[in-house]
């Protein structure tokens, strides 16, 4: 087996700038598989920018933006299979969408209405993980897992440049590395823990350098740039399949908006490098590549923002004509076998609250 | 039946319970070649094979968070933790997500693992191998907690524990892992989770202990005789509680010493004494009293007897509460 170590130096890219840099392609891509792409991230891009709207309108909670993210996501998750499982970090709360999963659940995940938390076995995707890379062992023990029982099927996981500081991210390298889980580490380095920058997170040079320490290749990437990131993946997804183990993919990337609705970044961030980095966002690089080729028109673009923006529509409606939870989701599900004083406590509930 | 001891007990249930169901994974460090420091895994890796007795990494939240992701990938994994203080690392993973997963996904998936540990101190061992953390896993929602006394107890508890479609956390007194000898069930036993055990029967104070503290309230109740009937009640299962059990002893005789090895604010035995307060005032003739360790790190071994619960201070509460 041959590995890329040391881990990468540059980005690998395929979209070009237009001007000076020329356009690459993906083998095996056709316009239907561009179209395609460009739907996912069109898709995500309404969801974000939507949900910002109804968070300021008090339609849903505290909600984790990730604008100029979706080509990391997109990308990524164009090259599985719908059975290899996605191990979400909140920062992919809307990846579900990508697999049919209805905008409205998502939604209720963030207005905290238990009808936001989904069944895993339904789409592939596994609850979305609130504390910083805690979900990379579960991702490489069901890869492991999965591998131990014959099935063919792989793993991806999510988390953050800040994840790559956890105990629980050293660990889940650990074990990926030495039971060659089929899985992908993806690292969605935004360069920002919320005011904490990268050279405040780490001294290694690039956080693809981690990856030697656990015997695996690391692979760097443009993570706004959704063809490099469909080809990285689909290579580490392969690589799973064949029996290889795991890959770290660390997708580079600058985040430009606030880490949550709850963040104040003009704090702590340079004003004008987000200004920059705004111009080269990751759905108008793509946008521009179609165009460029003649495989997206004016009208088709709009078409697709159209349909998406429904679908959001749609899904607000969905989620707020919901009725509220009953009570009793306080206690459900909590044991399988619940102990008895659950049921008493329940019972008193309904008679405080007069039901 | 066959007498083992209790460290055997443990081993003869999990060659049991993965005979009986293929899906029963048990990883951990040195479980496999080594056997476990213990021996409680022995055997298994010879019978089972590399891919169901799994040498892990040294790491704890590796172990536990790994097999969150068994349990999604269908296995049941049994996750072996070296020590009671070495679980400590872990805790970020059970109290994150073991607990929790199962509600998360309302109840859709199931999350069937259970983590085994050697507790309790005793044993004249170096630091942080002598801790008592049960309460730790019992304030966590969605885990269930159990600590046999007895060989018996600890096969079918762990069979029980293996077979729970929850997590389960089950500590084994390692003090007594080569002392207590027993005839024990032969192939399958199940105790069943939440339902304590009458370890001796009395009429003047209840005495309320789990694990390696049943063994010693046995010893003070036979020291009290002729001046204390002591019954002695083994809970077996701390989460869920076996209230029932609890209350009828209390109703018989009237008074309670709880006997724990653990520091003692907070721990279980504060919440035996709260069910006693809110279901039992009108049975008690007296104040119900705790026999604990005390608020201090574990200690250096030389003064373990002193900090460990005794005789001397489980008959000293009985004579104070007879005497209220």
């Amino acid at each position: 087996m041959s590995q890329v170590l040391p881990a990468e130096g540059g980005l690998r890219r395929v979209i070009g700038d237009g001007e000076v840099v020329p356009d690459g392609e993906v083998e095996g891509l056709g316009a239907d598989d561009l179209l395609a792409l460009y739907r996912d991230l069109v898709l995500l891009r309404t969801y974000d920018e939507r949900s910002l709207v109804y968070h300021r309108q008090g339609r849903i909670g505290t909600y984790a933006i990730f604008w100029n993210h979706e080509a990391m996501q997109a990308g990524s998750a164009y090259a599985l299979a719908p059975r290899d499982w996605i191990f979400p970090s909140y920062r992919e709360s809307a990846i579900g969408l990508l697999r049919g999963m209805p905008a409205s659940t998502v939604l209720q995940w963030w207005r905290g209405h238990p009808a936001g938390w989904w069944n895993p076995l339904d789409y592939n995707v596994a609850s979305i993980c609130v504390p910083i890379g805690t979900h990379v062992p579960h991702a490489v023990g069901f890869a492991w897992g999965s591998r131990l029982k014959g099935e063919d099927r792989a793993a991806i996981c999510y988390f953050g440049d800040g994840a790559t500081s956890e105990g629980s991210f050293h660990e889940g390298m650990t074990f990926a590395g030495v039971m060659k889980a089929p899985v992908v580490l993806f690292c969605n380095n935004n360069q920002w823990a919320i005011s904490t920058p990268l050279s405040e997170q780490t001294a290694a040079p690039t956080l693809a350098d981690k990856a030697i320490g656990y015997g695996m290749p690391g692979v760097r990437v443009d993570g706004g740039d959704v063809l490099a990131v469909y080809e990285a993946t689909r290579e580490a997804v392969e690589r799973a399949r064949a029996g290889d183990g795991p890959t770290f993919v660390e997708a580079v990337t600058y985040r430009v908006a606030p880490h949550a609705t709850a963040d104040d970044p003009s704090l702590y961030v340079d004003e004008e490098r987000v200004a920059e980095e705004r111009e080269n966002e990751c759905v108008g690089r793509f946008e521009r590549y179609l165009l460029r080729r003649g495989v997206l028109t004016d009208s088709s673009a709009l078409e697709t923002r159209r349909e998406a923006l429904e679908l959001m529509r749609q899904g607000i409606a969905e989620a707020e004509a919901e009725p509220p939870a009953d009570v009793s989701l306080l206690f459900d599900h909590a044991y399988a076998n619940p102990p008895a004083w659950l049921a008493d406590d329940l019972a008193e509930l309904r008679r405080i609250l007069g039901e | 039946m066959s007498e083992k001891l209790l460290v055997e007990a443990v081993n003869d249930a999990l060659h049991v319970e993965m005979e009986r169901d293929p899906t029963v994974l048990v990883l951990g460090e040195d479980v496999g070649k080594l056997g476990g420091v213990f021996r409680a895994t022995a055997g298994l890796r010879e019978r089972f094979g590399p891919d169901r007795c799994v040498d892990t990494p040294l790491a704890e939240a590796g172990i536990v968070g790994t097999a969150v992701g068994l349990c999604m990938a269908g296995w049941r994994p049994v996750c072996e933790l070296q020590y009671d203080a070495f679980s400590y690392p872990a805790l970020d993973q059970l109290i994150n997500h073991v607990g929790r997963y199962r509600w998360r996904t309302r109840g859709k998936m199931s999350f069937p693992l259970t983590i085994r540990m050697p507790y309790g101190g005793g044993v004249r061992a170096p630091e942080l191998h002598d801790d008592s953390p049960e309460a730790y896993y019992v304030h966590t929602p969605g885990v269930k907690v159990a600590i046999p006394a007895t060989p018996s107890d600890a096969k079918g508890l762990l069979a029980a524990a293996i077979r729970d479609p929850d997590p389960v956390v089950v500590l084994e007194p390692k003090l007594h892992y080569r002392t207590a000898k027993e005839d024990v069930p032969d192939g399958e036993h199940v105790v069943p989770l939440g339902m304590a055990r009458v370890a001796r029967e009395g009429d003047d104070v209840t005495l309320v202990a789990y694990g390696a503290m049943v063994p010693l309230c046995e010893q003070a109740a036979a020291a009290l005789e002729g001046e204390a009937s002591c019954e002695v009640l083994d809970l077996r299962t701390l989460k869920p509680l076996d209230e029932d059990a609890l209350l009828a002893s209390v109703a018989k005789t009237g008074r309670a010493v709880i006997v724990q090895e653990a520091p003692r604010v907070s721990g279980f035995a504060a919440e035996v004494a709260a069910v006693l307060a809110e279901k039992a005032i009108f049975d008690l003739q007296g104040p119900v009293l705790r026999v604990t360790g005390y608020d201090v790190p574990y200690p250096y071994w030389q003064l373990e007897d002193a900090y460990m619960p005794s005789v001397e201070r489980v008959a000293d509460a009985v004579r104070r509460v007879l005497a209220s």
